[in-house]
This record gives structure tokens, sequence and C-alpha cells, in this order.
């Protein structure tokens, strides 16, 4: 499977669209801070673009690998190497890329202006780290759609309704059902349904990192003595890897009945 | 013969205004002892030592305590330490600690009724149940002190400085934290509060009730429970305050209701769940102040007319303005807003497009709270993005007409 890995992870580096990926946060994390010194501040203006960029390339750069991929990978099956240390293979090294353009492409500029010296490297690195969960789970999910689907029109529809579904779509079918159940206590309902979208689960994880945490506080204990705690944090991270775990269990179960 | 008379006058005052010193090794061992003996015009002089004494009490008489290095007087929790009925008296340099608590009475560290034309300085009060209690009383300056306690919840605490029924008081420099209301004024008038920090305690850094003709300015409010709440008064004037870190479920930099002909001017408030809740507050100034980083800068709910906001800078609040009702009468003018997204052609500083303050997440906010999970995605920008181009729901003419294209502010 490492080797495997290692080629998936080689190949994405030395392809185009990593560098692109890379020197795109690199130039981002430059202009923030450029534009306002102040790292606190530019931890927001990222974190808005996190949560929606890195899920919306990890989709389709999963979808993209897979089917660009397929015919090496159908090479590779009929060697003797089982199926899903291929697919494993090449999810993690994916995944692993895209995070390691995330991570460096962020964190020079930051370490630059003065990361370390500032507080605001706990927030930082939350970021970083819901960011590399948003990657992992992101192509998996695309990685299981492709899976499914042959057809790589399709396959590219259907990845791309997926990420909107849960980076926009989730968020209004929310809002509607909390103004039509305005009668009822929604604090539960609506703790839950944030935490069943990864999206919303990182932003909401984020956001409790900085000073909006006691804005949230406004909407009920429930969700202060929850998301507040360290116990909070603990599930929240949970959920994530969850939401990698699942995909990557459907991924193999699909692969053993796949017919190539 | 007339100089002579002078002169003999003059000189017999200088003996009548003598001095009593108190310590432990004196022939007046106790405060309470020296006050007895005492005359109008004399001072008292406290040496350095523990007096454990409570109910010192001073009626009708102009005397001066003065503390030297710091003596501490203990009041052993018990009641009032020292209790003043009386004119031209000044207590100064004194430590005083261990007010006891009463559900029916108020006991403070120093009382002052019904007197006028007195000082209280550099005094220390240590876990007090009311620091400075003061009624019916006029023309008093409380100056530099430092009062602070421990104040667990709202029943069984008292206030730092307590004022009642009192006027043309002057309350400077003092430093007060950790009681029920740092200060607290109910029927004071014509009285200026300047330059001094309330910080730390349970319910409000200031809080006052029908005082008119106030003025406030240079003080710091901080960490307050509820931070500073102001309420059925009239022609007060609030300049170059600060209010900062109230951050909690109910929580205010400053909470208006039924202010009257009010101005607000140069004050700062930073980071607050509510950076002002204006609650029946009409014909109010606010001018050149500074909303950052907080949840709401301003919080409108109900029964607002004729306020005129110029001059303010918004900067990076989550929501500029939360408004409950379709009906406006106030005017936004002239205000930089850091959301704003126009443009300046003419380079007149002055925008071209106005700007809503109210976005349509805040409108919905303010109906359903649970909606507040969702700030910051993207659905929800893009539904302000389109109630921005078409309004529906937020009233039409709650513009800033001429946004400032740069802060008012550096």
């Amino acid at each position: 499977m490492l080797k495997i890995l290692k080629y998936s992870f080689f190949d994405l580096m030395r392809s185009r669209w990593s560098y692109v990926y890379f020197i795109f946060y690199l130039a981002l994390g430059f202009v923030l801070l450029f534009l306002n010194n102040d790292l606190n501040k530019a931890v927001i203006t990222l974190m808005n673009i996190i949560i929606v960029l890195t899920p919306l390339i990890g989709t389709i750069f999963g979808v993209m690998y897979y089917y660009n991929s397929k015919e090496f990978t159908e090479l590779l099956l009929a060697q003797p190497i089982k199926r899903n240390t291929i697919f494993m293979g090449q999810y993690v090294g994916i995944a692993l890329s895209l995070t390691l353009s995330l991570v460096l492409g962020l964190g020079i500029p930051f370490v630059l202006y003065g990361l370390f010296r500032s507080t605001a490297i706990f927030d930082f690195s939350l970021l970083l780290v819901v960011g590399s969960f948003l990657n992992f789970i992101f192509v998996a999910l695309s990685y299981n759609i492709a899976l499914s689907t042959d057809n790589k029109i399709k396959g590219f529809g259907y990845a791309i309704l997926m990420w909107l579904f849960l980076a926009v779509i989730y968020d209004g079918i929310f809002l509607i059902s909390l103004l039509l159940f305005n009668d009822y206590p929604l604090d539960k309902f609506s703790l839950i349904a944030t935490m069943l979208n990864p999206i919303d689960l990182s932003r909401i994880l984020i956001l409790l990192k900085l000073d909006i945490s006691a804005l949230l506080g406004y909407t009920g204990a429930v969700f202060r003595s929850f998301f507040g705690t360290s116990l909070g944090m603990v599930v929240s991270l949970l959920l994530l890897s969850l939401w990698v775990i699942l995909p990557v269990f459907r991924m193999n179960r699909k692969l053993r009945k796949k017919d190539f | 013969m007339k100089y002579l008379v002078l002169i003999f006058v003059l000189f017999s005052f200088e003996i009548q205004a003598s001095t009593i010193t108190v310590c432990k090794s004196c022939k007046i061992k106790t405060i309470k002892e020296a006050v007895s003996l005492s005359k109008d015009g004399d001072s008292i002089l406290i040496k350095k030592g523990i007096y454990k004494e409570q109910s010192i009490i001073i009626i009708n008489k102009s005397i001066h305590l003065i503390g030297e290095n710091n003596p501490i007087i203990d009041g052993e929790f018990k009641e009032t330490i020292i209790k003043v009925t009386a004119n031209n008296f000044s207590i100064e340099g004194l430590t005083l600690i261990n007010v006891g608590q009463s559900y029916t009475k108020d006991f403070a560290a120093i009382l002052v009724s019904r007197s006028k034309h007195f000082v209280l300085k550099n005094n220390t009060l240590k876990n007090v149940f009311f620091g400075f209690l003061i009624e019916k009383s006029h023309y008093g300056t409380i100056l530099n002190n430092k009062v602070s306690s421990h104040a667990e919840n709202e029943a069984n605490s008292g206030n730092g400085i307590h004022m009642w029924h009192c006027s043309h008081m002057k309350v400077e420099n003092n430093k007060v934290s950790g009681l029920r209301d740092g200060i607290y004024f109910e029927f004071v008038k014509n009285s200026t509060i300047s330059n001094n920090i309330s910080e730390n305690n349970i319910r409000y850094g200031l809080h006052f009730m029908f005082s008119n003709n106030n003025t406030y300015f240079k003080n710091e409010f901080k960490h307050n429970g509820a931070g500073v709440a102001v309420m059925f008064s009239k022609y007060i004037i609030m300049r170059e305050n600060v209010f900062h870190y109230n951050w909690g479920m109910a929580s205010y930099g400053l909470l208006l209701k039924e202010i009257y002909d009010a101005q607000i001017e140069n004050n700062t408030f930073e980071q607050n769940t509510i950076g002002i809740n204006v609650e029946n507050c009409s014909r109010i100034d606010y001018t050149k102040n500074k909303f950052i980083r907080n949840g709401w800068a301003l919080k409108f709910s109900g029964g607002c007319y004729k306020n005129i906001f110029k001059q303010n800078d918004f900067l990076y609040n989550a929501f500029d303005l939360s408004y409950n009702s379709q009906l406006n009468s106030n005017r936004f003018e002239n205000n930089y807003w850091s959301d704003y997204t126009g443009y300046d052609l003419n380079k007149d500083g002055i925008g071209d497009v106005p700007y809503r303050p109210v976005k349509l997440f805040s409108y919905i906010v303010n109906r359903t709270p649970e909606a507040l999970v969702l700030l910051r995605s993207l659905f929800v920008e893009i539904i302000n993005f389109s109630e921005k181009v078409a309004p529906v729901f937020t009233p039409d003419n709650l513009i800033d007409k001429k946004p400032l294209m740069k802060k008012v502010h550096d």
C-alpha cells in the first residue's frame, strides 16, 4: 500500500494542479496578511474561505484523479495486489498531497509574519486541522461517488451536487426548518443538525475558538455547555473522524463487489 | 484696633483647629474616642496600625480624618464602619476592610448622609458589602479610591459607590472591582463621573436610574456581568468612555432604556456581545463612537425615535445593527462601515452607494435566535447578498446614504 501511496503522492506532487493549489493558498495567505497585519482577523477571513473551498477542491480532485488514472488502476488491478490496498493508497495519496498544499501554502506566509509570537497560533492550527479533515472527508466522499458511477460526466455532476448540498442547500433546509418550527424548543435540534454536516461542524468549531463563541451562547445553554467545553471539542473531532472512517469503510465494501 | 481684632480672630481660629493623633501607643487609642473629643475644624491623624472598630459616628462635626501610612480599620464583618452626617469634612488615606453582609441593612465602609461639601480620597476599601454609600448629600468629591470585594451573587452583595438622592457630586479616578454594581446612582443630578475603572463586577459596571444632567467621561468598564445599564434619565452626556469585554448570554457594553436627549460621543465599544442595546430611547446623538468586533454593534428593540448616528466607526462586528420594526425614524449619516463594499467615483470621501446596516440574517436571528448557528455559512452570505440587492424584509429607509470611505478614527 505504501508503494502505491508513494506513487500517487509523488504523481500528484508533480502535477500542475497541486502547484496551482499550493500557490493559490500561498498567495491568499500573503495577500491577507499584507492587507491587514492582524493575524487574528486573517484567521477569521481564512475560515470563510477554507470551509467553502477545501471541500470543493477535495471533491473535484478526488473525482478527477479517479477518472484520469482509471486505466492505470485497471493495470494495477491485474497485478497480484489487494484491491483495497490500491485504492486506499490512491486515496491517502490524494488527501495527503492536498493537505500538504494547504498546510504549506498557508503555513509559510503565517510563519513569516510571526505566527509563533502571536496568540493566534492555536486558532490557526485548529484551522489547519479542520482544513485537513475536510480534505480527507471530501476526497473520501468523492471517491465513493466515482466508484459508484462509471459515467464520468454523471460522476462529476453527483460530486458537485454533493458539495453544493453540504455547503449550501443543507444550511438552507436547516434555516427553513428553524423558521418553520419556531414555536418549539430548537436548541437540541440545531445542535444535532450542526453536527451531522462536516462543513457546519468545522465552521462551528472554528467560530467557537474565535471570540464569537459568546455570541453562540445566546442561543441557549445547550450550545454553550456542549461546544464551550473540551468535551464538545473532543466529540466534534471524533465526529469529523467518523466522517472520514465511514466513507472509507463504504469504499472498501464497494470495492470488493465492484466489477472493473 | 480693627487689625488687632482681625489678628485675634485669626489667631483664635488657629488654636481651635487642632490635630488629634491616634495610635496604639498614644494617649488616644481609638478613633471613636478621638472623634468624640474633636471639635469643628479639627484633624484626626490616624497612624499606622490595625484598628478594630465599627460604627464610628460623626455628627455635625466638620472634621478631617487623615490616615498616615495606610492605617487599617477592620470592621470585623459587623456593621457600617464610618457613618457621617456633617458638612465640610474629609476622610483620606484610610484602609477600611471587612464590612458585614446583611439582607436587611445596607452596611457600608463609609456611609454619608445628609451632608454637604465633603471629600473622600485616597482610601482603600476591601472586602466590603457596600463601599461608599452616600445619600441625600450634595457637593461631595470621591477621588482616587480603590474599592474591591468578592461578590458571589446579586442577592448578598452590595455596590461599590452607591449614591441616592445626591447632586453636584464628583466621582473621579476610582477603581471598583468585584462588587454587584461598580457605581450605582439613583436620583443623582448635576454630577460628573470621570476617569474611573469599574471591572469584574457581577452585575453592572455602572448603573444609574432617574439621574438627569450627569456627565460621564473617560471611564473604563470591562468584564462586568452585564456591562453598563442606564435607565430613565434625561440630558446625560457620555464621552470617551471605554466599554469592553462584556461577553455572555445577557451582556451589553451599554444598555440604554428610556433615555432622552443624551449625547454619546467618542466612546469605544469593543468585543461585547451587544455593543449598545437601545430600548425606548429618543433624541440621542451618537457621534464618533467606535464599535469594534462586537456580536451586535447596535441592537434596537422598539420605541426609538429621532436618534442620530453620525461619524461612527463600525468595525468587524458580526452584526452592525439589529432592528425589529418596519418603521424607522432614526438617521444614519456619514458613518464608516467595515462591511461597506461601495465605491467613490468622485473621490469626495463619501461612498456613492448607500449602505444598509441591517442584514437579512440579523432580521432572521431576531425572530429565531437559534438560527445564529448558521453565522458565516455560505448560505447565509448568499441570502444576505440577495437582500442587499433587493431589500424585502428590512425597512427601506434604514440606510446610511453617505457612508464614509475611510475610518473616522485612525
